[in-house]
Order: structure tokens, then sequence, then C-alpha cells
């Protein structure tokens, strides 16, 4: 089944044409990464598929229903995880996680709770104010905000941008969790190995439009074939960063 | 159909979803208890200086002027309280926890009213503190119950108003300074009323000012209801200026909500 499907979406911000003529299909419990740099449009895209701008022109449909004649529909079928952690920072993390759950209507909100506070290792900080966590710990709770309710469609905003390379694998392997379990996961990055790590299905966003879009597998192919070079195999900085500190090796 | 059902099921929940709301926000202020006390603590302090420094200087014609200032007083502290609901307000939008909100199956207008009653209960703290105060340095009144209703329900009309005014501010400021400056010159109304001295002693053009501006109105039936004396049509003015600013508040406030992204 296509989740979300998307014909000739077009978003203006006065003369600036943000979004000319975008066609999407995402299809049930992939991955969908869309690719773009700063400014491409992507936070646009996520915002009228998630019910908080209206399009100017074109057609959305989210989970069967159409996002402009039907937002309450939509918003039902779907969380958003948006740029900055959306967490309330005056709250103890149990506290965030028990108002989204009394707020989606879940029949036991503390038991909700306690198991995505296990679930993403916040147990130890849960009664301590959000104003004390790290960006990291910020960015799990505000996932496990977005999971209470077991909502079928994952919006997320760049997830990984401004986490350390530990908690940006440690996001890549809770993603890949919830598509394994059925969820449809849509998500915007900018970087390209997130999107390679990651992705089902990728799609390039640029001035506006697709201009490119396909499996990993299906967009290698529309390049020249690869010229075989012997080059000396450096360490990133990231994989030393990771075998100092000794932690998980880096898939 | 399947449309109709769908409004029913979030409008059953409009009160549960504004209960969790308001406990969010009230949360907030208890957890902050330093904002009541900033609110209350200006306006006692404007009372003791009034009543202490200047009030032997004025003649108000009254034998009590702490019962002449207090009414004024009040006001102060609500102008003041509600800027704190713009702060929360701007720093709920700079989060991107409304966007949160509005992402979900919630009423659109919870939110707002959460902290729309969450403001009602801390200016009514504070105006408690206040009246309390003003009992130790002298206030007394002969006031009926019904007169002290009619007191409270104006002051809550008058924090109402005042609110939904802050909701615009927070949702459409673009810094915290900015949420929070638009309280200034309301807070200043009172000064150019006959909050502290009678619009008689004032030139022509301030007077006229004073006269027909909102707080002159809510101030003299505040008082005449609290000195036990028949009110007179001011009532129905101060009334007047409390419900329209309300509902016009009210309009441009929710239109904000909805453009805000």
């Amino acid at each position: 089944m296509t989740m979300i499907k998307t014909r000739g979406l077009r978003k203006s911000f006065g003369d600036h044409v943000v979004l000319d003529g975008i066609d999407l299909d995402v299809a049930e419990g992939t991955i969908f990464a869309l690719l773009g740099s700063n400014g491409a449009g992507k936070t646009t895209l996520i915002k009228i598929l998630t019910t908080l701008l209206k399009q100017d022109g074109g057609k959305a449909i989210v989970n069967g229903f159409d996002v402009a004649s039907k937002p309450a529909h939509v918003r039902q079928s779907l969380s958003l995880t948006g740029q900055s952690a959306a967490v309330d920072e005056m709250l103890t993390g149990r506290e965030n996680l028990i108002m989204i759950a009394r707020l989606r209507h879940v029949k036991q909100p503390r038991q909700v709770a306690d198991e995505l506070l296990t679930r993403f290792g916040l147990t130890d900080a849960a009664n301590r104010r959000v104003s004390t966590y790290s960006g990291g710990m910020r960015r799990r709770l505000d996932l496990a905000m977005s999971l209470v309710g077991t909502p079928q469609i994952l919006f997320l905003d760049e997830p990984t941008t401004g986490l350390d390379p530990e908690a940006r694998i440690e996001m890549w392997k809770v993603v890949k969790e919830l598509a394994d379990g059925g969820r449809t996961v849509f998500l915007t990055t900018q970087y390209l190995e997130e999107a390679e790590q990651l992705a089902d299905h990728i799609a390039i966003l640029h001035e506006g439009t697709i201009i490119a879009s396909g499996t990993l597998m299906e967009l290698k192919k529309r390049f020249p074939p690869a010229q075989v070079e012997y080059v000396e195999k450096q360490p990133t900085l990231e994989e030393i960063f990771l075998a100092i500190i000794g932690k998980k090796e880096a898939q | 159909m399947e449309m109709t059902q769908n409004q029913e099921t979030i409008q059953n929940h409009f009160f549960s979803d504004l209960s969790v709301m308001l406990g969010r926000s009230m949360r907030h202020i208890f957890r902050s208890m330093d904002t009541i006390i900033t609110v209350t603590i200006m306006p006692i302090a404007f009372m003791l200086l009034f009543v202490y420094v200047f009030g032997g200087a004025i003649q108000t014609g009254t034998a009590n002027y702490v019962n002449y200032l207090l009414p004024g007083i009040l006001l102060i502290a609500i102008a003041s309280g509600i800027s704190y609901t713009a702060y929360r307000l701007f720093t709920d939008v700079q989060r991107g926890i409304i966007e949160r909100f509005r992402s979900m199956p919630i009423a659109p207008s919870t939110m707002l009213w959460g902290h729309v009653l969450t403001s009602l209960v801390s200016n009514a703290i504070s105006v408690v503190v206040i009246i309390l105060v003003a009992l130790i340095i002298g206030f007394r009144s002969s006031a009926g119950i019904l007169s002290w209703l009619a007191v409270v329900g104006i002051l809550a009309l008058f924090t109402l108003a005042l609110t939904w005014v802050a909701v615009i501010a927070g949702l459409t400021a673009k810094s915290t300074d900015g949420a929070v400056a638009f309280s200034y010159p309301i807070i200043f109304l009172p000064f150019i009323s006959s909050a502290f001295v009678p619009t008689r002693s004032m030139p022509p053009v301030v007077r006229a000012f004073a006269e027909h501006q909102p707080v002159t109105a809510i101030v003299e039936t505040i008082r005449a209801l609290l000195s036990g004396q028949p009110v007179s049509h001011d009532i129905w003015v101060a009334l007047a200026w409390c419900v329209g600013i309300l509902v016009v508040a009210y309009i441009f406030a929710m239109r904000a909500y909805k453009k805000r992204v």
C-alpha cells in the first residue's frame, strides 16, 4: 500500500517558489529519505504532509486521506519529529511522555511512558527535568515522544543534525527497527551517508523539483560505471573516534 | 460520514486534552514561583510607595487612601502578570513543541486555552497576596459577598481579555523582549487614570484621555463595589471594554495560531 502520495505539489512564499510540482510515492513499511541541501524545501514538504502548512496546488494523500480536506484523519496517522527537539524543558522526561500519551488517549499512559524510557535508555534520567539533558538525550526523548500511540507514519525532519557520531548511529538503529516493525518512515537529511545507510528509497530535492528518485542501486546504475582505482584507505575521523572511545564499530 | 465521526471524537476529547494542557502550564508556574513573586512584588512596592510616600499629598476626598488605591494596584499586577503568558507561549513556539501539538489529533484551541486558564489561576494567586498585604496596611471593605463576587468577576474578565492580547504577542513576537514589551503600555495605563489620583486634578487633554480609557471605568467600578457604594454606569462601560477587548483579541489570537508555523 502507498502510505504517502503527492502529485504536482506546489508551494511558494511570495515570489519564491519552494516546491514546483512534487510527485512522490512512499510504500508502507519502508524508509524514504528526502535528500537536499539547506533551503531546498525539505521542511516545507514535511510541513505540508503533516498538515502544518497548506499547499498552493497539487495533491497530497497520507494514509489514504487528503491532507487538505481531511487534516484530522491525517494527524491521527502520523507523528512529527521536527528539527529542534520538541520537548518540554520544565517537565521531566517521564512527564513529557505521559503528557503525549494522555493527548493521544492511550490506555495506560504511565506504562507506555516507562516502556519508552527503557527502550531509549532514559530510565535513569526519567525523573530529571529535561533542561538538564544532553543534546543526544533530548533527541532520544523527542523520538520516544513521537512513538507514543504507535502512529503508522513517522516524519523525521533531519533527525541526526547536531548529534555526535555515537548518537547518530544509535538513531539509525532505532529508525531501522521501526521500519522492520512495519512503520513507514519519511526522513529528510543533508547527509548522503545517512540516506545510504537507512533508506529503501531515496529522492533528491533540488530547486523545487525531484531531480532523481529510486533505490540506492537504481540511483547508482544511472551514473557511469565505477572505475576501479587503487587508493590507500585512510580511516575516517569518525572511525578513529569510534575506535578510540571503544564503542560500537561503524557499520 | 467518516469526517463527522472524526470531529466528534476530537470534540469529546476537548476537556481531557484541555486538562492535560492546563496541568502542563500549571507545572511551569509552580516550578518557577519566582515569576509569581516578581509579578506580586512590583505592585506591592507601588502600593507602599503611594501610601507611605506620596499618599499624604494626594487629595482623593476619601479618608482611607489604601482603599482608594487598591483597585488600580490589582490592575497593574494583572497587566504585568499576563506578560508571562506571552513569554511562555513564545518559548513554546521557539522550542518547536507547538508544532508537535499542532501535528497531533487534538483540538487546535486546547493549547491556547491551557495557557489562558493558567494565567487566570496565577493572576488570582497574585491578587490574593496583594489583597492580604493591603489588609495589613489598613485596607478595609464593607462590601458584601455579592459585591466581592462582582469584583472577582470583573477582575477575571479583565485578566481573560488581557491574556488573549498576551497570546497574540507570544505567537507573533520575534524575540523574548518583544513578547514581553507589549505589556509595558498596559502596565502604564493605570497611572493615567483615576487609579492613583482623581482625574479632576489633571489638565484637560490628559483628563479627557484618563476618563475615556478602560482602566478608569474598571477602577471606579471596583472601588464602588469594595466601598459598598452604588455602582454607576461605569460598570457597563467597564464590561463593554473587557468583553470588546476579549472578543477582538480572541479572534486575532486564533488567527495568529493557525498562521504560525
